[in-house]
């Protein structure tokens, strides 16, 4: 890294980066406001927040996250008892919400707005003025070459400039200046403009989006209103009159497996309508095919099996007859799902059963335990434990329906499991029967509504135009000198640099002057073309 | 035609194999050169009885012959390769980049493709052949025992028009990324080399290695012009991602492991170009980050999708 401070100040106007912060004396009262606020918005600044961000985000990469999985974040603070407070207290359980990280990435955003403003006036001053002057000595410049030529000096000068008609020329004196290449500048600064507006357009959408889940039988209905919903996630300016008018029914759920029980096709299908009166129209709800509905989009993000099962009573009265079914929650991959039935509307002491669903039912030989092994309806069976006593659903706690509590209930028969499939019952001890009737499916849609989408989206593409012209785009000067020399010769020097990719410039440079040489033909023998490394 | 796919790939790692022997060989010949070469200088210069000059580069054009043939070979397998890849995607129907063996072989392809192209660009001397060609081919060799997964159909969340675009930007950027990984760690040998050469000292295996490389001033910009081609296409890659996540879970970013990590890989590249234009950073330290970013995308393609569980762990 030896230039001349000729080639320094060249180049140095090639880019318009903040200059590195250097001692400066005080000189107002301000003045070590305005020394923090360099400090901030230098090269070097920004370098180190991009560290930390990256940095930051590493522990986001490998431990459990509470915004994605939270069953998954209290299983590892299971684990380690004495690490996982230490990591919660520095909420690296939630580090993309964490304070810290906040801190880092608006510190980088204001350290971006405060060093972009001065470079698009520094880029947009440099867009309207002409090349720079030419340096002293064109010979120290990167790239440079020098012969005589018998045209006279004037004519030279004119004849380069039509040479250079697609760069940006200014004329002054025995010297030409041209440039090409403000393009790069130009994408740079939009890449980072469009990377402030995709942090807007991000921002919006958390304030004003909202997100909801809620799991749907087959045969039932949704109704768009918050308190339909399993799971809801508003922005903090949500209002609940945005959320769209909607109502569906879903017809029919099928999903289709391989041989090897990995899903191929998962399709539910509804019938839909967007005001109460309106007729409702078919629709194919799929993985990667949502369905649109003004601003908001519903996404089919998940699936299980109900079992339809009848209670009924010692002298025969049913108890519970859901043709809807009772949602049994898939634990694995070949869908051996989880089953909580609460009886309680008994006359007698109420009744609950806990158990597994397999759609695919294979028993362990040794163990006698059950499991599924595909994912698909094909032998299916309901193994089931019975309680009695009180569900405690009276009590005005919400318990989970989900779960039992058993702080109330006997198991029955001992709390042996039975395994029931379509058809069969299990006669109770205490008289009466549990019947498993048949299987229907459950389908969870999850309906988004992101009005910063659209932003995020224009943002998106400003990026990558932006990158692409800062990265492909090169940016560069030359001059041409003559000189008139003894006699009729005239000496013509061509010196050029390129602040980025010199190599590429380099053979750019020497086609150009072998161009300009057949134009003004040399009148002598002369010195050939010289590049050196500009590092 | 599955099968043909799975020869044609170990044809291929078996040509870059030798290949990669070519380069060495050819490296070493070059060595003897070139230490001949400066000897007849020096004696020379001692005979001009001229002022003391030492002689630290000079360029070699050794009858490199070996290199040629080690070239060709490469384009041999290059050739494999390519049928092997696309002979995947005919037997499976569908795009060849739909599980982790699959995009480890086009991401390999993508890489040898980088190397060819800046050689046949003049770039970088093929004297970088054997630094290249094996990674190369640890990694495909890897891919094709460990990864390797039977031709099969694509899971529901894989099967929309966006993973041909998303998973084809982002093998591209990862091949490409690679490889600059690769000539980042060579330049970072070649500046110790020379830093040691300087001084006077000696050098040690890996480090004598340098003495065979390229002009660590030509390693550094052929690192950065791999990088600022592929930094874009990762960009696209990933907002092509967030789309097609919009599409298939309703947003277009969640912090998905898979995601976080493409976001820090992303994030260490953009410290890399901002480094080569922030005073003091230019040079070996710029190089450490590019070297950091590649291992950031290799946690995000393998330790992510092995070890972490998340939406991607399909793949
Ligand atoms: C949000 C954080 C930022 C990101 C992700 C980012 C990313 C990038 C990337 C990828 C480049 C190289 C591509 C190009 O030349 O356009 C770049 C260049 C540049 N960035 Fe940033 N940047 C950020 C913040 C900043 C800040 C705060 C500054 C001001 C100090 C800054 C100043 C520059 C300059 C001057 C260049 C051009 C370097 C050159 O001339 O080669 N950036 N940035």
């Amino acid at each position: 890294m030896t230039t001349t401070p000729e080639l320094e100040s060249a180049a140095v106007r090639l880019s318009t980066a903040p200059e590195p912060v250097g001692p400066q004396r005080p000189r107002q009262l301000m003045a070590p406001v305005r020394r923090l606020w360099r400090q901030l918005t230098s090269m070097r600044t920004a370098l180190l927040l991009l560290f930390l961000l990256a940095l930051g985000a590493v522990p986001g990469g490998f431990l459990p996250q509470r915004s994605l999985n939270p069953v998954r974040v209290d299983q590892y603070v299971a684990k380690h008892p004495t690490l996982a407070p230490i990591l919660d207290r520095l909420s690296l359980f939630d580090v993309f919400a964490a304070p810290w990280f906040a801190a880092v990435y608006l510190l980088l955003f204001v350290s971006l707005v405060g060093c972009l403003v001065p470079r698009i006036r520094l880029h947009a001053r440099a867009l309207r003025k002409p090349p720079p002057q030419a340096p002293g000595n064109l010979a120290r410049l990167p790239a440079s070459a020098r012969w005589e030529t018998s045209v006279p000096a004037e004519e030279v000068l004119g004849l380069a400039e039509r040479r250079l008609r697609r760069w940006r020329t200014s004329r002054r004196g025995d010297a030409l200046g041209a440039e090409r290449g403000y393009l790069r500048e130009t994408g740079n600064l939009l890449f980072h403009v469009s990377l402030v507006l995709l942090l807007v357009g991000i921002a919006v959408g958390q304030f004003y989006g909202f997100k909801g889940t809620v799991l749907v039988k087959e045969g039932s209905g949704f109704a768009n209103a918050i308190a339909s919903y399993d799971d809801i996630h508003p922005g903090r300016r949500f209002r609940q009159d945005s959320l769209v008018p909607l109502h569906f029914t879903l017809d029919d759920f099928r999903a289709t497996y391989g041989p090897d029980g990995k899903a191929r096709t998962f399709d539910a299908k509804v019938h839909y309508a967007t005001s109460p009166d309106a007729p409702m129209a078919p629709y194919d709800i799929r993985v990667n095919h949502p369905l649109h509905v003004g601003a908001a989009k519903v996404y089919l993000i998940g699936h299980g099996y109900n079992v339809h099962v009848v209670v009924r009573e010692k002298d025969g009265q049913v108890a519970l007859d859901d043709s809807v079914g009772v949602p049994c929650l898939p634990q694995d991959a070949r869908f051996l799902s989880t089953c909580t039935i609460k009886v309680p509307e008994t006359r007698g002491p109420q009744l609950g059963f806990e158990g597994a669903f397999t759609p695919t039912t294979v028993r362990d030989p040794k163990t006698g335990r059950v499991g599924s092994a595909h994912p698909a309806v094909q032998a299916p069976a309901l193994t089931i434990v019975g309680f009695s006593g009180d569900l405690g659903i009276d009590a005005g706690v919400p318990g989970s329906v989900y779960s039992l509590d058993h702080t109330h209930l006997t198991p029955l028969d001992g709390g042996r499991p039975h395994i029931l499939v379509p058809g069969t019952s299990w006669q109770l001890p205490g008289g009466g029967s549990i019947t498993f009737a048949g299987v229907t499916e459950w389908s969870t849609f999850q309906l988004t509504q992101d009005p910063g989408k659209r932003i995020a989206l224009v943002a998106a593409i400003g990026i990558v135009l932006g990158l692409c012209l800062s990265l492909f785009v090169r940016r560069r000067r030359l001059w041409v000198r003559v000189r008139p020399e003894t006699g009729t010769l005239t000496v013509v020097e061509v010196g050029g640099l390129a602040r980025t990719d010199p190599d590429a410039f380099a053979a750019e440079f020497e086609e150009l002057v072998s161009r300009l040489r057949s134009d003004i033909p040399p009148a002598a023998p002369t010195q050939a073309t010289s590049t050196q490394e500009a590092e | 035609m599955a099968h043909l796919s799975d020869s044609l790939l170990f044809v291929a790692v078996l040509v870059y194999a030798m290949a990669m022997l070519g380069f060495a060989a050819d490296a070493a010949a070059r060595r003897a050169s070139r230490v001949l070469s400066v000897e007849a200088v020096a004696r020379d210069l001692v005979g001009a009885a001229g002022p003391p000059v030492t002689v630290t580069e000079r360029p070699v054009r050794a009858s490199g012959w070996v290199g040629t043939v080690a070239l060709g070979l490469t384009a041999l397998g290059w050739l494999a390769h390519v049928t092997s890849v696309v002979t995947r995607g005919v037997a499976a129907g569908r795009v060849p980049w739909g599980n982790m063996y699959e995009f480890s072989s086009a991401a390999a392809l993508v890489a040898v493709t980088g190397f060819l192209v800046l050689v046949a660009r003049g770039r970088v001397d093929k004297s970088l052949g054997a630094f290249v060609m094996l990674p190369v081919v640890l990694y495909l060799g890897l891919a094709g025992t460990v990864l390797y997964t039977k031709v099969g159909p694509l899971v529901p969340a894989l099967n929309s028009y966006w993973i041909k675009i998303h998973v084809a930007a982002a093998v591209t950027a990862s091949g490409a990324f690679l490889l600059s990984g690769v000539i980042a760690l060579l330049y970072l040998l070649r500046v110790r080399f020379d830093e040691r050469t300087v001084v006077g000292g000696s050098v040690r295996f890996p480090v004598s290695l340098g003495r065979s490389l390229p002009v660590a001033g030509s390693l550094d910009r052929a690192a950065y012009v791999v990088i600022a081609f592929a930094f874009p296409v990762w960009t696209f890659a990933i907002i092509a991602g967030a789309i097609w996540a919009e599409a298939a879970w309703g947003r277009y970013w969640g912090w998905d492991p898979k995601e976080t990590w493409s976001f820090i890989t992303w994030v260490l590249y953009a410290c890399y170009l901002h480094a080569r234009a922030t005073g003091g950073w230019k040079g070996p330290k710029a190089a450490w980050i590019a070297v950091a970013a590649a291992g950031a995308l290799i946690v995000d393609y393998y330790v992510v999708n092995i070890f972490v569980v998340g939406l991607h762990s399909y793949a």
